[in-house]
């Protein structure tokens, strides 16, 4: 008598995917993981979204919409915030790059007395809130009254806190640890070996650091910066405070974002999000794209 | 004889001479300047400043949005990490990456996307209108706003703790009999217990100081903002002694933050920890 095989049992069998979650807990935790992740970040982030082409009273058509949208992200006072927040963000992400690289080396190559406080201390940005630095950073810097500004001001006639330069103080004080934190690894993996064969082959010191050293620290100190970069174009909290945010002039994005809203122009305000979710995403990318173009160059090396 | 692999002395100084000004000018003046600020009027002035109804109450709800937000994150910071760790399925790598995105979204944008939701004009504002309850500018929203910008505190901290674990010790002690529970407490908990205190303090010190998503969704009305918030209108109203003896306790908990933080770091109790940005 011939032997049937039942196939419908054999393929219902349990996939081998599946028979190697030997521990418990996956559809509890993946569950309630996707549940708070669309309740926090998605929905909301859908919501923004939706909010660029959803039919209002005002605007009652989907065209009406995302031309709104269209033209309060592409105005004037649009472009002149992006330009502030942008430029400044990059010039303070520049600054750290250049104070941020000495930092790791100094914490990172030299033994010297307070090193491990100072190192401690690197953090203090990501640790203060940023109201807190924007009080105290204008309370430093301002004219009227300031420890330093004062100064500046009466003998040169500089004002500091309220321009352009407040701002970028601000956000080199709040991008300050991202250079460092993300060099200070890379630096002490760095093997002496590779610096030693460099001086054998009669490289001098400045050689070793421009063709050996520099190279291999270039994508952390590109992806520290650009994370600096990001950091700088979404703050708002410190630049409250040292900046006088006069439309055209020193308004950030952020802000005008917060003028739409209280303005009740949801719309223009969804706009302006939207583009500046578009930008940051682009710099995300960038990050993503420098630490990718490393990883191969390591393997290939 | 001169190492080929030291720098140069002039250097060596140079560099640590740049330090150690921008550290002192950059990071310790103006902590100085707080405390002195705060200070300044007098202990009776300080402390007048701080029991001030306006404070006593920006007090209360930033400690009562960081009893909810902190657990919060928390448990989700487990339940990921458990998950993304100890299985594999598809779309792993996209929820890794879509944890993330509160680290490089602006908080003013996490901040919108509540109002554009509850808000007057937002999808669910005429509804919540017509049955009276009350979400944007309100403890609610505070809390969801807070609790996006500090959404991936514990679990970016947690990932590869775990999985540097693995899951050997796991596997063992289910087939001593162990259940899902006891599994969690008795193994798996000991092990990361340090890295979820490690994540549980950044996102405390972040939620307890997060001023542009809740600005966007508290307003200015007096009594229902923040401590962050609350600085910013005794600032603009010229009240500085309490504007800075508000910015002093904010200071002091980002000092208390520190100082563990760094004791869990060089005890390297807390391994493989990933600093959330």
């Amino acid at each position: 008598m011939p032997v049937e095989i039942d196939l419908t049992e054999l393929q219902s069998a349990p996939r081998p995917n599946r028979r190697r979650r030997i521990l418990p807990g996956f559809h509890l935790t993946l569950g309630f993981t996707i549940f708070y992740l669309s309740a926090i970040v998605l929905i909301p982030l859908a919501a923004l979204l939706l909010k660029t082409v959803t039919p209002t009273a005002d605007y009652p058509s989907v065209f009406a919409v995302v031309g709104h949208v269209v033209r309060v992200a592409t105005d004037v006072r649009a472009f002149d915030s992006y330009r502030l927040s942008f430029g400044l963000s990059f010039a303070a992400a520049l600054l750290n790059g250049f104070f941020g690289f000495i930092a790791a080396w100094a914490l990172t190559r030299y033994r010297f007395p307070g090193r491990k406080i100072v190192d401690a201390l690197v953090d203090l940005p990501f640790a203060m809130p940023t109201s807190v630095a924007g009080l105290a950073l204008t309370q430093v810097f301002s004219t009227n009254g300031g420890y330093i500004g004062q100064v500046l001001f009466e003998w040169f006639g500089w004002r500091i806190a309220y321009t352009p330069w407040g701002i970028l103080i601000a956000l080199t004080f709040i991008g300050f640890p991202f250079v460092v934190r993300t060099l200070q690894p890379v630096l002490a993996d760095l093997a002496v070996e590779v610096e030693e064969a460099a001086a054998c082959l009669g490289a001098n010191r400045w050689q070793t650091f421009r063709r050996v050293i520099f190279p291999a620290l270039s994508p952390a100190l590109l992806t520290g910066v650009m994370l600096a970069f990001g950091r700088g174009v979404g703050e708002y909290g410190s630049i409250v405070f040292i900046s006088s945010m006069i439309p055209y002039a020193t308004e950030i994005t952020p802000q005008l974002i917060i003028i739409k809203l209280e303005e009740f122009d949801y719309v223009g305000a969804a706009g302006l999000g939207l583009a500046m979710l578009v930008m940051s995403f682009a710099i995300v990318m960038t990050v993503n794209l420098i630490q990718h173009l490393a990883a191969k160059r390591r393997r290939t090396a | 004889m001169k190492r080929a692999t030291t720098d140069h002395w002039l250097a060596r100084y140079l560099f640590i001479g740049i330090l150690f000004a921008f550290v002192l000018f950059f990071l310790i003046f103006p902590v100085c300047v707080v405390i002195f600020e705060a200070l300044r009027g007098g202990l009776a002035l300080y402390l007048s400043a701080l029991t001030a109804t306006h404070s006593v109450s920006a007090i209360r709800l930033t400690l009562l949005v960081a009893l909810a937000v902190v657990p919060l994150n928390t448990i989700f910071g487990v339940s990921a990490a458990w998950a993304i760790t100890h299985f594999k399925f598809p779309g792993k790598a996209l929820l890794i990456s879509l944890i993330e995105i509160p680290l490089w979204v602006s908080p003013v944008i996490g901040g919108l996307m509540f109002a554009l939701i509850f808000g007057r004009q937002g999808f669910l504002g005429p509804w919540l209108d017509a049955h009276n309850i009350q979400i944007m500018f309100a403890y609610p929203a505070i809390v969801l706003a807070t609790a996006f910008v500090t959404f991936p505190f514990v679990a970016r901290g947690l990932i590869p703790l775990m999985q540097a674990q693995g899951s050997a010790e796991e596997e063992a002690a289910l087939t001593l009999g162990a259940n899902g529970w006891q599994l969690f407490w008795r193994v798996t908990f000991p092990k990361i217990k340090w890295g979820i205190l490690y994540g549980m303090i950044l996102c405390n010190a972040r939620a307890m100081g997060e001023f542009g998503a809740v600005s966007v969704v508290a307003g200015s009305v007096d009594d229902r903002i923040t401590m962050p918030l609350q600085i910013e209108q005794y600032y603009l109203n010229f009240s500085l002694p309490q504007a800075f003896a508000l910015a002093s306790i904010l200071l002091l908990l980002s000092a208390v933050t520190l100082a563990i933080k760094i004791g869990l770091e060089w005890r390297r109790l807390a391994l493989n920890i990933v600093r959330p940005h």
